[in-house]
């Protein structure tokens, strides 16, 4: 009976962990199907453990290239993005300007429509043109959706900001360039960091619009796409879980100096 | 020219009172705004708002590839492709409706163990929250093909313990296979947006005070009445947002469909993307895209008014 009492105690808690194991299972099989050897060309059911993946991560036709090509899209897409989100974010705390109602509107849109409508509608609008379908649609296509995002997490960050600083800057006869530049970007950075890295996320995954809009370009997420059809290399579990590992050490690192620093303050 | 004419760098200028300035702001400090406005509202017009607008004129349209597309006001396709494809419409709703519901809770306990119980684990829970979006997601829903294959062990536990004897008479799997079935597609959907429903959960949970909890105590509610009460109602921007985050993108998406379903599990997103991109019938790929954008839209609007939470933008 006590042992009932205490899962009525803890189901909370339980009920919490069981949804983690849910989320954290397919990245541990991914992790363990990185050193399978499997029999066919799918990679799908356990065979035998080998490590020859892993030696040759890049033997795979196109796969190694799809990659770097993902990497400089979401590369330019995060620089555009922050960019031109940044200054929306700043133009819509800070200033006064006419139709301000359009232009929330205009920036909520994208993140309230299902992904595949805004691939299709970009898709006739580059056939209408009549522009090739290829690194750079996909490039615009990335910006585009990357915007909003951006602005909402910079918005969020501006917003909390102690306008007092700048007026003392002012006050102190910093001018308008300088003040920008030594006092509110420093302490708007936190939110341009996470807007810009929430861009670069989004963009190097993004499957749907990039299939609609890519051609005949291949990007990783459209490789492993591709492989679903015709045959599952194991080097793409190699890869998978590489980008996990490394992901989850920088995430650690920062933490474990951040800690540090904290600690280093207190003393 | 001078140098100084470029738009300047936004200055961080709070408004001054009236009263003091003596001139009225120098146009030039009028058009700032506008200015850091510009680039970025252009290019939502022009790769946003405008291919909707080229999709609309599309969808109207009547011709061929070779012969080239008119806009001939042909509305007819709209009642075709509704008649032909509204079974993957509803099953885009349900199946987009119940991971949603589904997300909401499994979701919400792990939202309130890393607010409330979680301690110093909390920052660890976080990471393991977001750690999954760290590998591409679609080799992550393609691991979920080796989690239910036939003959797994999810297949094994689930036949021995009967529920597939259940699910199967319900029709939401077969009698021994979970793979290219309804439950593997929503069970994947439900997978790929849970951390969607998490993060804003989390965030309006983390923002409780404590005390209202013990307040609630002390008033003799249940812990069942406290929530109930308090907690719950407290979440609720972030249950709004959460949902949202979960059910719009999985309205819309194919992956899961054509990965882990079978023909009889088409969502609506499959069928624009093969009207678009492998029939080239571009006017009903058009119309089916607008249509799910109305519907998407529709309820959207309808569900953030009922719930009265109008501050997510």
């Amino acid at each position: 009976m006590s042992v009932l009492r205490w899962i009525r105690r803890n189901l909370i808690v339980i009920a919490g962990l069981l949804t983690l194991a849910y989320m954290i299972l397919p990245n541990i099989v991914v992790m363990v199907f990185s050193f399978n050897k499997p029999k066919g060309r799918f990679n799908y059911a356990w065979q035998q453990f080998s490590l020859d993946a892993w030696e040759d991560p890049c033997g795979v036709a196109d796969l190694c290239g799809s990659l770097s090509l993902s990497l400089q899209i979401a590369f330019w897409a995060t620089l555009g993005a922050t960019a031109l989100g940044t200054m929306i974010a700043f133009a819509l705390v800070r200033y006064r300007f006419r139709a301000r109602g359009a232009i929330n509107s205009l920036i909520f849109l994208p993140m309230a429509m299902p992904e595949v409508v805004m691939a299709a509608s970009l898709l006739t609008l580059f056939l209408n043109m009549g522009a090739e379908l290829g690194f750079w649609t996909v490039l615009i296509a990335h910006i585009m959706f990357c915007l909003s995002f951006v602005v909402t997490a910079v918005k969020a960050r501006v917003m909390s900001m102690d306008p007092r600083l700048e007026e003392a800057a002012r006050d102190l006869y910093a001018g308008p360039v300088q003040t920008f530049v030594r006092v509110t970007l420093p302490i708007a950075a936190p939110g341009i960091a996470a807007g810009a890295l929430l861009a670069f996320a989004l963009s190097f995954d993004d499957f749907i619009i990039t299939n609609f809009n890519a051609g005949s370009t291949v990007t990783f997420p459209m490789f492993v796409w591709g492989s679903a059809q015709r045959g599952t290399p194991v080097q793409i579990n190699v890869i998978g879980t590489a980008m996990f590992v490394i992901a989850v050490l920088m995430v650690l690192v920062g933490q474990l100096i951040a800690s540090r620093r904290k600690s280093n303050a207190r003393n | 020219m001078s140098v100084t004419e470029a738009p300047p760098a936004p200055p961080a200028e709070p408004e001054e009172p009236r009263k003091l300035t003596l001139r009225k702001p120098s146009t030039r400090k009028r058009l700032v705004p506008y200015w850091l406005l510009l680039p970025g509202i252009l290019w939502l017009v022009v790769f946003f708002a405008l291919p909707l607008v080229y999709q609309a004129s599309t969808s109207v349209q009547t011709g061929s590839l070779e012969q080239g597309f008119e806009v001939t006001w042909h509305f007819q396709t709209y009642v075709d492709a509704l008649r032909e494809y509204y079974p993957q419409f509803i099953r885009s709703l349900l199946y987009a409706g119940t991971a949603t519901i589904l997300c909401l809770l499994l979701g919400y306990p792990l939202a309130y163990l890393i607010a409330f119980k979680a301690g110093r684990w909390r920052n660890l829970v976080l990471v393991l929250v977001i750690a999954p979006f760290f590998t591409s997601f679609l080799i992550r829903t393609l691991a979920w093909k080796t989690i239910l294959a036939d003959g797994g062990a999810v297949v094994d536990v689930l036949n021995t313990l009967h529920v597939l004897d259940v699910t199967s008479w319900l029709g939401w799997t077969e009698s021994n296979r979970v793979l290219a079935t309804p439950m593997a597609v929503v069970c994947g959907l439900t997978y790929n947006f849970l951390p969607f429903m998490i993060l804003p959960l989390y965030t309006s949970l983390e923002r409780i005070d404590g005390r209202l909890h013990e307040a609630a105590g002390d008033l003799y509610a249940t812990p069942a009445t406290t929530f109930r009460k308090v907690t719950f109602p407290l979440s609720m921007p972030g249950v709004v947002s959460g949902t949202l985050l979960t059910f719009i993108p999985a309205s819309g998406d194919y992956v899961n469909a054509e990965l882990l379903g079978s023909t009889d599990t088409k969502m609506v997103g499959s069928v624009i993307q093969s009207q678009f991109l492998r029939v080239l019938d571009y006017p009903t790929a058009a119309a089916l895209s607008f249509i799910l954008m109305a519907i998407v839209l529709l309820m959207v609007t309808f569900y953030i008014r009922r719930s009265g939470t109008e501050d997510l933008v």
